[in-house]
């Protein structure tokens, strides 16, 4: 039975440090949920509050209705991924997968059915009588995660359970990880700091920082209309430009470097007024041309990466930006060529100046207010 | 970490049983001693410290055992480290059995090597008689501080040697590698590189070297002909045949502790400075040397091993040599096991009680400190941490005086029991088994644990069910280091000791005072054929060969 998980103003404190001031959010019953942020950020503090690991100095933390803060661990029916596996190094891998089983006294055959069942949905049935050992990285990974899902358990939570594998199979294992916990549909939650392993495995993510969440999204939600600052630079690569935001004739304009302008039309209506702003530029938000309207920019540096080409340039003013370009079948601009850069103005975001706040229009942010 | 919930767990009962059993059978007889060093007919008195710092004499005997016992550190690592270098950056021939070789070389209770070289170099032994035969005249003497020395250096350079092996196991190659790109090759390396790298352990050898130098008694009693030390000088007060006094034996036994308790200190401050983590991705390829320089190597190394082993060898061959009286004579026979058998079954009945009581109680307690301490950290187990290492300090013949001041009187009379034997040996052993037993520990994560919690456990039983498990080997191959040492112990027994509880051990000791060489060389050769069993049951067990003390 998968649960929904309320996250209610909780508190984390380590003596007299405080990790997580006061954190709410709603996980919902079935998702993949995913904590994301830098290292510190209090992602995994969180993710062990819900565990029962770390005790929680203030607020509530409930699966359903039923407050489980003063639950033990071993009484939360919970599964959880670790980031170094803690596969029992002493125990082959259908034990590893059947201890919990055991330590639920089920009858020996539905526990080897069981086993047996988890086994071959991870692909390690051929490994049951080894040691772990003998595994390689990639499986290991596999029994933790049959391990973890045999009990049936009402959350899943994963902590970084990617980081220790090489690149290639981080690649292949998220994509296991996404199949099973949709064929389960089991509650998850999961940590990572790494924003592209976020994207591709989430329903909703939500990103911290400094213990409090800026963020809850879909990733197209994150991608495309960040909440602030933060979550523009965390979430993909963006290029920030100094701009100001002027009402023209009732309607908002927002002037770039070197006088370049464009028409806004997604303004909040309480944030239309004149202002100086922060834009935010993702690499493909930028048009090259050789001499149309735009900020005048030279081209530094380029890097041909085959479906794209990177281009590193530094406006009139001084400012460095990364553009990225479909490659063309022509060739490469040269280093030195001066060019105009337009922005497609539906896709860039604008910022309060003190990067707070998105003023547009379509910002996804599921946090829990009061 | 595991977070605790309720105050008053089991883990917290735990920890104040292990404070108990510390204050009453270590901090308590602490207590006594000093209170015994300051007191005279009721009073409080500093008379015994002020007749030892007034009478040179006794300052002469500190001097001694100073002089002593850095003159053996300082051999023990001159010898230890190159031999270490050697053997882990050479191929020597029969490396596998030199390593026994050494291992059983520093099991070997102390004052067996003495005695096998009073045998061999004494006045009338056969190596003195040999040299004298070539020569025309006696060669200088081994009695008195070079006899020590040399005695003492033997016996503990194998310690050297594994520690320093173990920390060259951790020595990068590529660190080797670097140093050669820049020019720093052959012996500049070994001063350059391997020294400075080697250095927290070496002073860690050091310090285990000078501790034993310097607490040992049975070597400068029967090699030191005169030659007073500072154990010594405790027993003779307090067993003496003349003019015992024990409150000044207390009192000196202070002294010692004070003594030992400031070059430990001093130690830690040194080695702190050298601080560093190594873990090597690449351990050092032994390689084969050539020409003159392999010679040189593998006679360095097959030399010093043998005159490690000859004392032993020579013990083992007296022991089967016929006695008349209690002299040789030539001829072989089993006399000499004959005369010891009647009293055998008890000294070996003896021998594995005391040692496998000691031995469970010490791992036990162990493992529940080394969980108290990595991963239950409190002030309260800080408390229990400091108080585990303070019998590290103490010399093992005034532990046995504590003991005896604190416990032969009521309410708990406890000399001449075998319990208190047991008590002893646990508080002279529990250091160093707690010290690999926290390292064990501190190597396992405790998501492990968690693991097995999420799935279910409670927390004593994910503990059991999945940690203790996988310290398995790490405490099976301790236990057996912490039992050979167990039976070889004989600074703490030979106080406490009587008819009824007399070990092996202490019973060679008996049969070398009294002069019957034959009977003590057969018990000897009956030890060592333990130890060598222990060892190599060990060796069995033991996945990596690295050894805690």
């Amino acid at each position: 039975m998968s649960v929904d998980i309320r996250i209610d103003h909780v508190v984390k404190k380590y003596g007299n440090n405080t990790v997580i001031p006061d954190l709410s959010v709603d996980i919902r019953q079935g998702e993949f949920f995913t904590l994301l942020g830098p290292s510190g950020c209090g992602k995994t503090t969180l993710l062990r509050m819900i565990a029962g690991f770390n005790s929680i100095e203030g607020g509530s933390v409930y699966f359903n209705d039923k407050r489980v803060n003063d639950l033990d661990p071993s009484r939360r029916n919970i599964g959880m991924v670790f980031q170094n596996y803690a596969i029992f190094p002493h125990l082959s891998v259908r034990n590893n997968v059947a201890f919990g089983l055991k330590e639920r006294r089920l009858p020996r055959a539905e526990i080897a059915a069981q086993t047996d069942k988890f086994m071959k949905l991870m692909h390690i049935d051929e490994y049951a009588d080894r040691m772990p050992d003998r595994l390689s990285g990639g499986q290991q990974q596999r029994v933790a995660l049959a391990r973890a899902l045999v009990i049936q358990p009402d959350v899943l939570l994963m902590d970084e359970p990617l980081s220790n594998l090489d690149a290639k199979l981080r690649v292949e294992m998220r994509t296991v990880i996404k199949e099973i916990q949709n064929s389960v549909g089991i509650t998850t939650v999961y940590v990572t700091h790494d924003q592209e392993e976020a994207m591709a495995v989430s329903d909703r993510i939500a990103v911290m920082n400094l213990g409090v969440i800026q963020q809850i999204g879909t990733p197209k939600a994150l991608y495309q209309r960040p909440a602030n600052l933060f979550v523009a630079s965390f979430i993909g690569r963006t290029n920030i430009l100094q701009g100001r935001m002027t009402m023209t004739g009732g309607q908002p304009v927002l002037t770039l470097e070197g006088g370049y302008s464009v028409p806004l039309n997604h303004v909040l209506p309480d944030c239309r007024q004149d202002a100086p702003v922060q834009v935010s530029v993702r690499p493909e938000e930028f048009v090259i041309s050789p001499d149309g309207e735009g900020i005048r920019a030279r081209i530094d540096d380029s890097v041909f990466l085959g479906l794209n080409t990177h281009y590193f340039v530094t406006t009139r003013e001084g400012v460095k930006a990364e553009i990225v370009q479909e490659s063309q079948i022509d060739s490469i601009l040269p280093k030195g060529l001066e060019v105009s850069l337009a922005v497609k103005k539906e896709k860039i975001n604008v910022l309060t100046a003190d990067g707070a706040r998105n003023i547009l229009e379509g910002v996804q942010n599921d946090i829990t207010e009061g | 970490m595991v977070e605790r919930k309720k105050k008053g767990d089991v883990w917290t009962l735990m920890s104040f049983v292990i404070l108990a059993l510390y204050g009453l059978f270590l901090i308590y007889p602490l207590i006594r001693l000093l209170v015994e060093s300051v007191t005279k007919d009721g009073g409080f008195t500093l008379e015994y410290f002020a007749k030892f710092f007034s009478n040179s004499y006794y300052g002469e005997t500190l001097l001694h055992s100073f002089l002593l016992s850095i003159s053996a550190t300082l051999v023990s690592l001159v010898l230890g480290v190159p031999l270490a270098y050697f053997y882990n950056m050479y191929e020597i021939k029969g490396r596998n059995l030199i390593q026994i070789i050494i291992i059983l070389c520093c099991m070997s209770a102390p004052f067996i090597g003495a005695y096998a070289w009073v045998q061999l170099r004494g006045n009338n032994g056969i190596i003195t008689q040999f040299i004298a035969r070539i020569i025309g005249h006696k060669p200088p003497s081994i009695y008195g501080f070079r006899g020590i020395v040399l005695v003492l250096a033997l016996q503990l350079y194998p310690l050297v040697f594994m520690l320093v092996s173990g920390a060259l196991k951790n020595v990068d190659s590529s660190l080797l590698e670097a140093a050669q790109n820049m020019g720093v090759g052959g012996v500049r390396r070994f001063f350059k590189m391997i020294i400075p790298l080697c250095m927290p352990t070496i002073l860690a050898a050091a310090l285990l070297v000078f501790m034993r130098a310097f607490a040992d008694y049975g070597t400068p009693l029967l090699i030191g002909r005169g030659y007073q030390t500072f154990p010594v000088i405790i027993y003779n007060e307090y067993f003496g045949e003349t003019g015992t006094d024990h409150n000044f034996a207390a009192a000196v036994s202070v002294i010692a502790i004070v003594i030992t308790a400031i070059i430990f200190l001093f130690q830690k401050w040194a080695s702190n400075r050298f601080a560093f983590n190594m873990n090597a991705l690449h351990p050092i390829q032994r390689k084969p040397a050539k020409g003159l320089k392999n010679v040189l190597i593998h006679a360095y190394t097959y030399i010093i091993v043998f005159l490690a082993f000859m004392p032993q060898m020579y013990v083992m061959y007296c022991s089967f040599r016929k006695t008349s009286g209690k002299i040789f004579v030539d001829g072989y026979d089993m006399g000499s096991y004959q005369k010891v058998a009647r009293d055998l079954p008890l000294e070996i009945k003896n021998t594995f009680l005391i040692g496998l009581l000691a031995l469970a109680a010490v791992v036990l307690l162990a493992i529940l400190i080394a969980y108290l301490v990595v991963r239950r950290r409190s002030k309260l187990n800080d408390t229990i941490d400091t108080a585990s290492m303070i019998p590290y300090i103490i010399p093992g013949s005034v532990v046995g005086i504590a003991l005896v001041v604190a416990f032969n009187r009521q309410p708990m009379v406890l000399t001449g029991t075998m319990f208190i034997m047991v008590v002893a040996l646990c508080i002279r052993r529990i250091p160093y088994t707690i010290r690999s037993s926290v390292a064990v520990l501190q190597q396992i994560p405790i998501t492990v644990e968690e693991a097995a919690i999420s799935l279910g456990c409670s927390r004593m039983k994910a503990f059991f069910k999945a940690t203790v498990p996988m310290m398995r080997n790490g405490i099976l191959s301790g236990a057996i280091l912490s039992w050979v040492t167990i039976i070889t112990e004989l600074s703490t027994g030979v106080i406490l000791y009587n008819r009824k509880t007399i070990t092996l051990t202490l019973a060679i000791y008996a049969q070398v005072t009294r002069g019957s060489d034959g009977p003590a060389a057969a018990l000897a050769t009956i030890l060592n054929v333990l130890t060598i069993s222990s060892m190599l049951i060990f060796m069995r067990v033991s996945k990596n060969k690295d050894i805690t003390f």
